[in-house]
């Protein structure tokens, strides 16, 4: 069968306000929608993490403002145990579905496909509209269940049964969980409508000359995430479900016989909450490179402006996300070590972890090597894509401690594990986002951002970065569990009582430092230095439209590509950057 | 509106093609290729939605594996109806697929009475299953009764679900493609597709769970 379509998604522009900027089809205010919803959830987000770091400082301590705040959390002005544990699971939950997952992707994913491959939109603008919604509906349940009789959810943002399945558990798995689950499934919903788009778009749309191998670097690590996220999140949905029938439906999936609550026997027999952790670790694990992988695609990009040369190992990075991708998707038992698990198949995740070393060192190393030589200009922007570069390095060496059955056991559930993942899903994304938005704001909004207060918003965020969550790694080393309520009845750790002060004094310096990140960005929406169409002089697609683009993107012709992303320095060129869209007559041709 | 604009289409409407696509996307990368992508944009969401779906009902048959091994599992008898159901679906595939060839052959009553036959039968299949979870009822069997009942309850509903939704489908591209092949035929042809997707799950899900019991 003959099968020819059209590579252009046309829609009209919109004329209303509504339809021009609420129920809006642009990919550029779908993202900028999504930045915006992220940017607030991140502010809440972050002020659980530093109320959370409040009470491991001084546990006990009386707070009667916050009384004010959380009656029923804060009685007396003191944290209760179960309020401690559902502000640990909403700010876990909220950082990786509601603030990394919509920047990254929501938000850069939905700016720069089209931009950076040459499309006038996303291949279903309307499913792409949708997507935003259902994201903003589940928002607003993950958010509200903090309103509920019980409060939010409280089995840690991994809801492992029984917890998360006996309603008489805590408060928090009464309706709080049930929303929990609502809010993920919808969640997964809006993913799969936003993942199908970016594949269907980056498949087919990408502009005359445009092949798979001179996409720029974000366009790949979004392609790989997003056909990770297709694929990882859907069993999550298959498991919330058995969760929700066991909480409302009798079944009994999860809940192994004997559960007593009070002195009641529950009546639920012959589940496994096993099953729920490989069920949740199947998502959960890819889930860590489906928001890595855009990070490390941002970083690249960062980098080739202000290095001036072609980055290094373009094709190896392309096949090591791919590996990464594979890999990550037949590891997830790595979390569950010290489940009683058959140490065979211990074996197989730990061997399977560790492969994924490899991908990523070859990753980091392009990195670093891309920086080898080059007469490195230190902007904003890029100072955020260095950062990154070291938290990656130092992230992927904790990591390989954690893979490794034999030390796992000792740092399960240790802050050990806190310290990795922040650094990790933390940090590499937190960087990421950060160097993305310098370096795009004056495509978004047509102006630039301060770069003294960037530079100053940098450096009080790396350090207080390292501070926080570098020290956490030994306070795993020391066996400080994660997610206790306090720690000062456990005689072990009396001499690291004053190394938790130090990192909550650091938590609030890094949190404080966010404000001026904040400040800048608003600010310099309204009243940043006019920006030219092309400030960095960088290479790509999106360089070559109006800052701000327009709807359409192009004007009346879309670009015609004739070369790779990364031309920086070519002999006999004119300029010591050649623009994706250059023809051969211009400069030569190098990839 | 997005389907006229996205459209995938045969040989016989190349003219709407020329109206809307100012510029094909290459493939090969040489500027002068002028080859064309070789799947829609709606077929390459269509078969990404199919893989996520496979990858849901994958979810829940390995958790149904896991349990399964368990020392509480209690199978439960088909209910005969079940086997009607199947060949109903399989049946009513067919059809869906004559009716589709028939379109595309621009024979627009062959393709009217088969999709109807198709879409009749989809209905008969889930009137079906309805049968099906009252007989159980009927005698006795809930959703929390045993592990494989919870499993049947909710392997069936969910399929069921995905089919209702696929009836819906059905009855806009059949709406689309009444007296006008050249527009509905696209719609048609996808949703043909999902609609055997559909079909070929729940020959897995039966086969799954009652011969796996």
């Amino acid at each position: 069968m003959t099968v020819a379509h059209s590579g252009e998604a046309v829609h009209h522009e919109p004329q209303s306000f509504i339809s021009k900027y609420i129920f809006s089809k642009d990919h550029k205010v779908i993202a900028l929608q999504y930045m915006l919803t992220g940017v607030v959830v991140a502010v809440i987000s972050g002020l659980l993490a530093m109320w959370i770091r409040l009470q491991l400082a001084w546990p006990g301590a009386n707070y009667p403002v916050l009384e004010k705040l959380f009656p029923d959390g804060m009685g007396g002005g003191v944290m209760k145990p179960e309020f401690y544990i559902s502000l640990v699971t909403m700010h876990g939950t909220l950082m990786v579905f509601f603030v990394i997952s919509p920047v990254l992707l929501g938000a850069f994913g939905n700016y720069l496909i089209p931009l950076q491959i040459g499309a006038r939109d996303m291949a279903f603008p309307f499913l792409n509209m949708l997507s935003y919604w259902v994201f903003f509906l589940a928002t607003i349940i993950m958010l509200s269940s903090f309103f509920l009789e019980g409060g939010a959810a409280a089995a840690g943002w991994t809801s492992y049964p029984p917890l998360s399945a006996v309603k008489q558990a805590i408060p928090g798995s009464e309706m709080g969980q049930t929303f929990w689950l609502l809010a993920m499934a919808l969640f997964i919903v809006s993913f799969t409508m936003g993942g199908l788009n970016y594949f269907a778009t980056i498949v087919n749309m990408r502009a005359k000359g445009m092949t798979y191998m001179r996409m720029p670097m974000t366009v790949w690590s979004l392609f790989l995430a997003t056909i990770i996220g297709l694929l990882s999140f859907p069993p999550l949905t298959a498991a919330a479900i058995l969760l929700l029938f066991d909480r409302h439906g009798g079944t009994s999936f999860y809940l192994p016989a004997g559960l007593f609550f009070g002195n009641q026997v529950l009546p639920h027999q012959g589940g496994t909450p096993l099953l729920w952790q490989h069920l949740f670790w199947f998502l959960g694990h890819p889930e860590v490179y489906v928001l890595i992988l855009p990070a490390l695609g941002i970083a690249f990009d960062v980098l080739a402006p202000f290095i001036r040369k072609p980055i290094f190992g373009y094709r190896i990075v392309v096949y090591s996300f791919f590996t990464i991708g594979f890999l990550g998707m037949v590891v997830w038992g790595h979390h569950m070590f010290v489940s009683g698990m058959n140490p065979w198949l211990g074996e197989f995740f730990s061997v399977g972890t560790l492969l994924i070393t490899i991908p990523s060192a070859l990753i980091g190393v392009s990195l670093l090597a891309s920086l080898w030589g080059a007469s490195i200009r230190f902007t904003t922007p890029m100072l955020f894509a260095l950062g990154l570069i070291a938290f990656f390095g130092l992230g992927g060496f904790g990591g390989i401690f954690l893979g490794t059955a034999t030390s796992d056991i000792y740092l399960h559930d240790t802050y050990f594990v806190v310290g990795h993942f922040h650094f990790m899903i933390g940090g590499v994304t937190l960087l990421g986002m950060f160097a993305g938005t310098y370096y795009w704001f004056p495509k978004m909004f047509g102006r630039m951002m301060n770069e003294t207060l960037g530079k100053i918003h940098f450096w009080s965020t790396l350090i207080p970065f390292y501070c926080v969550f570098l020290t956490q790694h030994f306070l795993g080393f020391g066996g400080m569990p994660r997610r206790y309520y306090a720690f000062n009845d456990f005689q072990y750790l009396d001499p690291i009582r004053d190394i938790n002060v130090f990192v909550t004094i650091c938590s609030f310096v890094l949190g404080t430092a966010q404000l001026l990140f904040l400040y800048n960005f608003f600010v310099s929406i309204i009243a940043g230095a006019k920006a030219e169409r092309n400030p960095w002089k960088a290479t790509t697609l999106e360089w070559t439209a109006p800052s701000p683009p327009p709807h359409g993107n192009w004007g009346a012709e879309p670009p015609v590509v004739h070369r790779w992303a990364y031309e920086y320095n070519v002999e006999g060129a004119s300029e010591d950057f050649v623009l994706q869209t250059a023809p051969a007559s211009k400069a030569p041709v190098t990839a | 509106m997005m389907e006229e604009t996205l459209v995938s289409v045969r040989g016989n409407i190349h003219e709407i093609q020329e109206e809307i696509i100012p510029d094909r996307v290459s493939m090969s990368g040489t500027v002068e290729s002028s080859k064309t992508n070789a799947y829609t944009n709606a077929d390459l969401g269509l078969w990404g939605f199919l893989a996520t779906i496979a990858m849901l009902f994958a979810g829940f048959s390995s958790a149904y594996l896991v349990r399964r091994a368990a020392g509480d599992w209690l199978p439960i008898a088909a209910p005969q109806v079940l086997y009607w159901n199947t060949l109903i679906l399989v049946f009513s595939s067919a059809g869906l697929e004559i009716g589709r060839a028939a379109l595309r052959a621009g024979k627009q009553s062959a393709f009217r009475s088969w999709t109807f036959a198709g879409t009749l039968l989809g209905f008969a299949f889930l009137a079906g299953q309805v049968i099906a979870w009252k007989q159980l009822v009927d005698i006795g069997i809930f959703l929390p009764t045993s592990p494989h009942s919870s499993f049947f309850y909710i392997f069936s509903g969910l399929h069921g679900v995905h089919l209702l939704g696929g009836v819906g489908w059905l009855l806009y591209s059949f709406g689309r493609a009444w007296g006008d092949s050249e527009r509905g035929y696209t719609a048609l042809r996808l949703c043909a597709t999902y609609w055997h997707f559909l079909t070929a799950i729940w020959l897995f899900i039966f086969y799954l769970l009652f011969s796996f019991r």
